[in-house]
């Protein structure tokens, strides 16, 4: 029953960087949209992401659930040691959706709009640069669980250039998702062209900070070059992740709305799995040497047992109902209805 | 400010300004369901317009319901990681569940805010309807976790563990019926005389009277059967933690002595230092009464238990008094209501009659407020009841009331932003009315 749990936590977390992260980087798109574009930027945005917004930010709770029930002692000791980078996060939370939603529900269209936008898109930027900053710090071995003084118990673990340059790479990741989501999108050639041109920026910036990660981590003495060197399965995989997005660049312009998405999921699943193959089983590695793993860090007894059944209960309710949302919106998606 | 105090303030602050959001959102689909009803049923269109104009309200309340849901998942761990390290698995079985019922209600939304006229009438209604439940359940399934921090269960407290964990027993334990239902009777009370009262000003205001009586009308049906219900739900309550909480209920009646016979306290200022209650009025053996249902039976006081044991006693019993108030002012407004519409129907178009609920407008929340803390300082010092104490549970970071200083600050501009959208959107209706004649207009603005 524990890899059942197992499973239905990595299910999440890659769904969430997935959905949730398209959904980041529409803001983050905003950011860098010229003024005079910004307008049908925003309202494609709000036309592909809207009904499903809701949905996303879900699969983060799930993780967070998942792991209070079924791991207590990863949640419990990233919540101390990364109290302030998930604070963070949480404020970046808390601006982008509210932002989200009261722009587009405020029943005056004034110049509050520009605060809200403003909220937004800075947030798009602030939750997913946390959101791989922590990931990095939980697996960059600088958490020290006997730490006495502030700043090596709060600060140093995430404070760092190993996690920093994760979360700018989460950040590019969320860009180019989000790019080659809404090219399919495109109501008209100009539009379209740009969005082309913004998701090869975005598979640059990426590949770029993808290279800055493995920099800093020879740096601060992360091991991470195995991800590269030596593990047959993780170089296949990153192998492939680096064939699709080349496809992806030559292609984008002509491939169909279904392919282009396929292979940017497909890439960005890639990179999560082969972190995942090359971390497995450690959540948290500490300085310390002693690393909570999954096996280690699992609640023991009933707990999981239940966790499973109400994951695998809450799944059949779930994937189905949310399946018919997503295929309902896109079926009668037409481009007649296409305004802009 | 010390952490363990400031970190109480970060999660009564939290929470206090969740369960407003949560309750509108548990509650606020039933009316609009009831308004979608009367719709198909009447196809009178105002009936869409009232369910369109409160499915507006209704995306801003959710979504800020929705983030400061989140805040509070990981606020859980951020201040009292010791308490989830123990706790986490022993009463998530709700929190999982509740999973399930978010993202049915999330699901639900989507296909009811986006789906007018794209799917059949009554499909979409339904899926109206199901966001209601799933609201309501996720309600119910929180409670009970809090429940177990009040009648902890489902495991056995050995030497400082715990061990043989069993989620099912903890989620069903003694407390988890009588506060699910108190709670689930409250969100609809508070939610219901809130609006009716917002709509009452607006027909003392003299704009679309129709439109707003429609509105006021559902509320209150709503919200007056609940409150017309929760004394005897609250009795329930009461005579439930005399047994399981004697501290809590002699904290609440600032009862300090245990005796037979014991007087029910009604007002007054409690005087610990010297354990008694200045200015109250004392109804002879009623406190035995309602706890044991025995005008003669023992009630526990406050010197059964060690000073250290004892929750804040003048927070707990002035909360106490303001939710039991507030209920019957609430079941006075009710009774009036209901009156009203069977004998005296032109009371109902009357100014004072109208102003009395507008003024009903905010007893309901602060009732629920006054409850919470009823129930959250009464359990002190405790975080798991008689098991872990909360000073023993909270976060080592130090500096924690600066995150209290920036989440107070956050949740008051968001509640003041959420006021400013929603009085737009109330002087938005008569804008709203004049288009609804149009099938195919986009019930949401974009700023395209
Ligand atoms: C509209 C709000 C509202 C109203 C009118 C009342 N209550 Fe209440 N009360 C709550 C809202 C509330 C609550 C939702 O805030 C609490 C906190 C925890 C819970 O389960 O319900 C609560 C708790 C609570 C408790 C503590 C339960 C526990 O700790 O387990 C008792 C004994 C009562 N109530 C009793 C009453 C009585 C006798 C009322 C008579 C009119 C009453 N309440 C009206
Ligand atoms: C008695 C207390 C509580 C009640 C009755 C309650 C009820 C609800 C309801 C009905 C919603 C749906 C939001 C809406 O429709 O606007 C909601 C949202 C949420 N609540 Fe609470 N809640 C309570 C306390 C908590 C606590 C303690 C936590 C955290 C551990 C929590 C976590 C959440 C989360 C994560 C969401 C967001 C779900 C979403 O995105 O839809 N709630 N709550
Ligand atoms: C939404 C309605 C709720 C309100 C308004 C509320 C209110 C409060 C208040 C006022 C406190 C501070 C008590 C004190 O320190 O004197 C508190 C503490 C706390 N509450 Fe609640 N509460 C609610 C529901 C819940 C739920 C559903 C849970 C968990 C499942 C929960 C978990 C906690 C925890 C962990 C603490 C801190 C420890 C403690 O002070 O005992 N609360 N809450």
């Amino acid at each position: 029953m524990l890899y059942v749990v197992i499973v239905f936590l990595a299910f999440s977390i890659l769904l969430y960087v997935l959905l949730g992260g398209a959904d980041f980087g529409a803001g983050i798109i905003e950011l860098v949209t010229p003024e005079r574009m910004k307008n049908k930027i925003r309202a494609r945005t709000y036309e592909t992401i809207g009904p499903i917004w809701e949905a996303n930010h879900m699969w983060l709770i799930i993780t967070i659930v998942i792991l209070f029930v079924g791991f207590p002692a990863v949640y419990s000791l990233l919540s101390i040691h990364l109290h302030i980078p998930l604070l963070l996060m949480l404020f970046g939370i808390i601006g982008r959706g509210t932002a989200f939603v009261f722009r587009h529900y405020d029943a005056v269209q004034d110049e509050m709009q520009r605060v809200y936008n403003l909220i937004f898109t800075v947030s798009s930027f602030v939750t997913p640069f946390f959101l791989g900053l922590i990931f990095a710090a939980s697996i960059g071995g600088k958490i020290d669980p006997g730490a006495v003084d502030f700043l090596g118990a709060y600060v140093w673990p995430w404070l760092n250039g190993f996690s920093v340059s994760v979360g700018v790479f989460t950040v590019a990741i969320c860009g180019f998702l989000a790019a080659v989501f809404l090219v399919g999108e495109a109501g008209n050639e100009a539009e379209k062209r740009f969005l082309v041109t913004r998701s090869r920026l975005f598979i640059l910036a990426t590949v770029l900070a993808g290279g800055v990660v493995f920099l800093a981590a020879e740096l601060q003495d992360v091991p991470l070059v195995g991800l590269l060197l030596g593990e047959i399965v993780t170089v296949g995989i990153l192998l492939l992740a680096t064939v699709a997005m080349i496809v992806l660049w030559i292609q984008l312009p002509k491939a169909g709305r279904l392919l282009s998405r396929a292979l940017a999921g497909f890439v960005v699943t890639a990179v999560l799995l082969a972190f995942g193959y090359h971390y497995f089983p450690d959540i948290v590695i500490t300085s310390a040497g002693e690393n909570l793993t999954v096996f280690n860090a699992a609640a023991v007894g009933k707990p999981i047992e239940t966790l499973a059944w109400a994951l695998l209960l809450g799944s059949i309710f779930i994937l189905p109902s949310l399946g018919y949302l997503i295929y309902s919106f896109q079926k009668e998606k037409n481009p007649a209805s296409h305004r802009g | 400010m010390e952490d363990l105090l400031a970190a109480r303030w970060q999660m009564a602050v939290s929470l206090g300004f969740h369960i407003i959001f949560a309750c509108i959102g548990m509650v606020m689909p039933f009316f609009m369901a009831t308004s979608h009803y009367q719709y198909l049923k009447t196809k009178k269109p105002l009936y869409k317009d009232l369910t369109k104009a409160w499915s507006k309200g209704v995306a801003i309340f959710f979504v800020t319901g929705a983030v400061s849901g989140t805040v509070l998942s990981f606020e859980l761990g951020l201040l009292w990681p010791k308490f989830m390290l123990h706790a986490g698995p022993i009463f998530g079985m709700p929190f999982s569940l509740e999973g399930t019922a978010f993202f049915i209600e999330a699901i639900a939304l989507g296909f009811f805010l986006y789906g007018w006229d794209r799917f059949s009438p009554w499909f979409h209604w339904f899926t109206g309807v199901v966001v209601g439940i799933s609201g309501l359940a996720s309600g119910i399934l929180v409670v009970a976790a809090n429940a177990w921090m009040n009648s902890p269960a489902g495991f056995d407290f050995v030497d400082g563990q715990y061990l043989n964990v069993d989620p099912i027993a903890a989620m069903f334990n003694d407390a988890w019926f009588s506060q699910a239902l108190h709670m689930t009777l409250a969100a609809f009370v508070s939610t219901g005389f809130a609006v009716a009262g917002i709509h009452a000003y607006m027909m003392l205001k003299g704009k679309n009277v129709e439109f707003h009586r429609m509105a006021f009308v559902i509320a209150l049906l709503f919200g007056g059967v609940a409150a017309i219900l929760q004394p005897i739900s609250g009795d329930i309550s009461a005579k439930d933690i005399a047994v399981r909480q004697p501290a809590k209920l002699a904290a609440m009646e600032a009862h300090f002595e245990t005796g037979k016979s014991v007087p029910l306290i009604i007002g007054g200022l409690p005087d610990v230092k010297n354990k008694k209650v200045d200015y109250a009025i004392e109804i002879p053996g009623a406190l035995s009464f309602l706890a044991h249902g025995d005008f003669d039976a023992e009630v526990i006081g406050l010197d059964q238990f060690p000073e250290e044991d004892h929750p804040p006693v003048m927070v707990t019993h002035i909360a106490f008094q303001i939710m039991v108030g507030l209920g019957m002012a609430l079941v006075g407004l009710s009774l009036l209501f209901f009156f009203s519409r069977w004998k005296k129907k032109e009371w109902l178009d009357a100014r004072w009659f109208l102003w009395l609920f507008v003024l009903g407008t905010p007893l309901g929340f602060i009732a629920l407020e006054a409850g919470w803390t009823v129930t959250e300082v009464g359990r002190q010092p405790w975080i798991i009841y008689g098991v872990l104490r909360t000073e023993d549970a909270v976060s080592p970071i130090p500096g924690i009331v600066y995150s209290l200083f920036l989440f107070v600050g956050i949740y008051v501009s968001l509640a003041v932003v959420v006021t400013f959208l929603l009085i737009r959107q109330i002087k938005a209706v008569p804008d709203s009315l004049r288009k609804a004649s149009d099938p195919k207009e986009n019930p949401f603005p974009s700023n395209s």
